[in-house]
């Protein structure tokens, strides 16, 4: 059975209000990609060098990446040649299978996003990512995400650079309807989280969410400040964090290749969230850092509602970019 | 890093077809094709880089490249002369109402850097041209965006414009317009919410403020990590509103910044301004030049030479090499002279800007510990006056007392005293040396 034949049978059987939420979210970003493709579908009658070429062209437009995009389309003419295919109609199995084999790379989609969660103990959260990527809206909507599943959440106010950070994320606390754990504007970051494990130790909480300033990647002494706050976080609970998620926003071209390798080392990132993918961008750069650093995205951000945070499926987004093809 | 500059590249590609004698249309080819990696690597938009590498490849191949002795460096002069051109001349001008106030409106996609940039223009404004801005908080949809603001004037000394978050954006630009008109203030500088250019409700409501204050300058605020999507949000914005600049934000970042050069090419509106850092002050004129080797991977040596000049004290410099040569070099001047490098802003950032740093080994990833800069200054500034000028006299009993009162260990003290005295050595040494065969020295923390 063919991959989008699969996939719409899995489709119809659950085409509840998350699917659709996804649908909904990625329409924009389907509607340009999926169209190029079909478009490129129907005009040739052959796969031959300029079809390649041109599918490319529209991978590249969804900040694949050079270099996994010729990777990708080497592999396909590979694959043509062995399957003697010659209708270009075929192809959209072939190219979207690969796309998800890329991601997938052995692994079962629970082990890639489920998040580490310590069933009866504490579960630490840290936040990590570049400035302006969407990490406390990413926290506040993982809060109330969390307790709508009957868990008990506190956050932690990390971000004591920026002006006004502080107050956004108790503004999600109230919101939501957790507490906030925080100190003075320019207080040392990793005192806060001591703070927060202190007091999410006594009111035995489930789920700490630790918000950190935004950074660009390449400043060291900040990134530095960062390992120390994991350090704290560890030292008072062996294990923890059980979760190092950086915030990439969508829009982000390759420079995301950047912070993935320069975050992971200083931070050991677990897990990626991919914010802003109700825009027009497509994250397609998650391929590469998935397949290049192995790193898996866990949630994405589809809106700036409380419930627009989403439990990521390699398939369902692969399927995003394609849906069109598959109602055409 | 993974990113190659296109000297590196075309190179290689010069490396293959060497000894062939002539260079064919061919090999141009081959070229351009490197020369297309390299910008749809900086994140250049697809089509962008089409049309360009068209362009290029017509002048290419038209004999200046094929005649000419040295092609790669040819190809490299023709592309960074047309991506130059294409990003347009330098333009950081703001407008000026003929009647003041003068209206500026912020607008772009969440998370860009719009109300940190309202703080930094301001500041520009007041402290360059000598205006007198009126801050305007009227995102009144994320969560604390007006605090935000309204600390940024704190720390600014500068009124901020608000209705609290309940109030309609387009009334609080009105209202903020009219209080500018009766408090006299030159600039209104209105912060709105970010929003995605898809987002028709929230799009409209731009345009009704739009017609509502009638603003002078219209600036997208872009991220200069967008991917190839900046084409999309670029051109969505300008049919909608039609902005009159761009500012680029997050520029000191490690990104290539193509996003640069595809929001002019679908937009044709300047990039005026580039952010460049978190305090207020980093906000700096666009240089399209200086982008373009950037874009290309090839270093700003330009950006080094100008930090050094705006922050070296000529005076100093030159007081300081008179010491130099008469060797009265004390650690107190050492100390000026840390200060002095350190205004230059962090080391391993001004090491990268340096072209081909990144193929030198070990220099690549230098860091410079700042920390270690900092306990270097404590150690001196744990000295005594006489200490300072005569290092000699510095005993055991004397290390260990400075290794106390700096926080550091007796070894500390001692290194520094070691890196100091072959300093002198070697300043007397160059002071001897006849003029253009000066080496430099390693700084005691490097």
């Amino acid at each position: 059975m063919g991959f989008f034949q699969k996939w719409k049978e899995k489709w119809t059987k659950q085409a509840d209000a998350v699917t659709e939420k996804f649908k909904e979210g990625l329409s924009k970003t389907r509607n340009s990609l999926a169209g190029k493709v079909n478009d490129l579908i129907a005009r040739y009658r052959k796969v031959d060098e300029a079809f390649f070429e041109e599918l490319e062209e529209i991978l590249i437009a969804a900040d694949v990446g050079v270099t996994t995009v010729m990777e990708l389309v080497d592999e396909l003419k590979m694959e043509v040649k062995r399957r003697n295919i010659q209708d270009p109609a075929q192809m959209r199995d072939v190219i979207a299978e690969k796309l998800v084999d890329i991601y997938r790379a052995g692994a079962d989609d629970k082990e890639l996003s489920a998040l580490n969660i310590q069933e009866g103990g504490l579960t630490v959260m840290l936040f990590v990512g570049v400035n302006g990527v969407g990490k406390t809206t990413t926290i506040g909507k993982l809060a109330h995400k969390l307790k709508s599943e009957g868990k008990s959440v506190l956050l932690a106010a990390g971000d004591t650079f920026r002006a006004g950070a502080i107050e956004q994320l108790e503004a999600w606390g109230k919101r939501v309807g957790v507490d906030v754990i925080k100190q003075a504007a320019g207080s040392d970051p990793a005192a806060v989280m001591y703070d927060a494990i202190q007091a999410a130790k006594a009111r035995g909480v489930d789920v700490l969410l630790c918000d950190t300033a935004g950074r660009l990647q390449n400043k060291v002494n900040l990134m530095k400040e960062l390992e120390k706050v994991k350090r704290v976080i560890s030292r008072e609970i062996p294990g923890a964090p059980h979760e190092v998620l950086l915030v990439l926003d969508a829009t982000t071209g390759q420079n995301a290749m950047s912070q993935a390798k320069l975050f992971k080392e200083a931070t050991d990132v677990t897990g990626i969230v991919l914010t802003k993918l109700d825009g027009t961008a497509k994250g397609g750069i998650v391929l590469a850092i998935r397949n290049e650093m192995a790193i898996p995205v866990k949630l994405v951000g589809l809106g700036e509602k409380m419930d627009d945070l989403q439990v990521f499926d390699p398939e369902q987004y692969v399927y995003g970019l394609f849906a069109d093809l598959l109602e055409s | 890093m993974a990113f190659e500059g296109l000297s590196e590249r075309l190179q290689q590609v010069m490396n293959r077809i060497r000894g062939k004698g002539k260079v064919t249309e061919a090999d141009v080819k081959e070229m351009m094709r490197e020369v297309r990696l390299a910008l749809l690597e900086a994140d250049v938009n697809f089509k962008v880089v089409k049309d360009f590498i068209r362009q290029v490849s017509e002048r290419a191949v038209g004999q200046e490249v094929m005649k000419s002795l040295t092609p790669g460096q040819q190809v490299i002069k023709i592309v960074k002369e047309e991506l130059t051109a294409l990003m347009g001349g330098e333009q950081s001008q703001i407008a000026v109402a003929k009647k003041p106030p003068t209206v500026v409106m912020m607008v772009g996609l969440q998370g860009a850097g719009k109300t940190t940039t309202t703080g930094k223009l301001a500041n520009l404004l007041r402290k360059r041209h000598n205006r007198k801005p009126l801050l305007v908080a009227a995102d009144v949809y994320r969560p604390a965006a007006i605090k935000q603001l309204e600390t940024l004037g704190k720390q600014l000394d500068m009124p901020v414009f608000s209705l609290g978050e309940h109030a309609n954006p387009v009334d609080i630009a009105k209202q903020a317009l009219e209080r500018a008109k009766e408090e006299h203030y030159d600039y209104v500088l209105i912060d709105t919410a970010g929003r995605l250019h898809i987002d028709e409700t929230l799009m409209d409501e731009l345009k009704q403020m739009k017609e509502a204050v009638k603003p002078d300058e219209i600036f997208l605020v872009v991220d200069a990590m967008t991917g190839q999507d900046a084409v999309n949000v670029a051109q969505s914005f300008h049919e909608q509103l039609g902005i009159t600049g761009v500012i680029l934000t997050k520029l000191d970042g490690d990104t290539r910044g193509g996003a640069a050069l595809s929001i002019r090419a679908v937009t044709g509106a300047p990039i005026k301004f580039a952010g460049m850092g978190e305090k207020l002050d980093a906000l700096e004129p666009f240089h399209p030049e200086r982008m373009a080797s950037r874009i290309l991977g090839m270093g700003d040596v330009l950006t080094l030479i100008e930090k050094a000049q705006a922050a070296v004290d000529e005076e100093k410099a030159k007081e300081l090499e008179q010491k130099m040569r008469t060797a009265t070099f004390t650690l107190d001047d050492f100390l000026e002279q840390l200060g002095q490098v350190r205004k230059l802003g962090p080391l391993d950032e001004l090491i990268k800007m340096l072209p081909g740093a990144n193929k030198i080994k070990g220099l690549a990833n230098i860091q410079v510990d700042e920390k270690q800069i900092a306990r270097v200054e404590a150690i001196i500034r744990s000295m005594t006056k006489e200490e300072k000028t005569h290092p000699e006299i510095i005993n055991a009993s004397r290390k260990k007392r400075i290794a106390k009162g700096s926080g550091t260990t007796v070894q500390e003290v001692n290194r520094l005293l070691k890196q100091f005295d072959e300093m002198k050595k070697m300043m007397k040494m160059m002071t001897n040396m006849p003029k253009g065969k000066k080496k430099g020295f390693r700084f005691p923390f490097m």
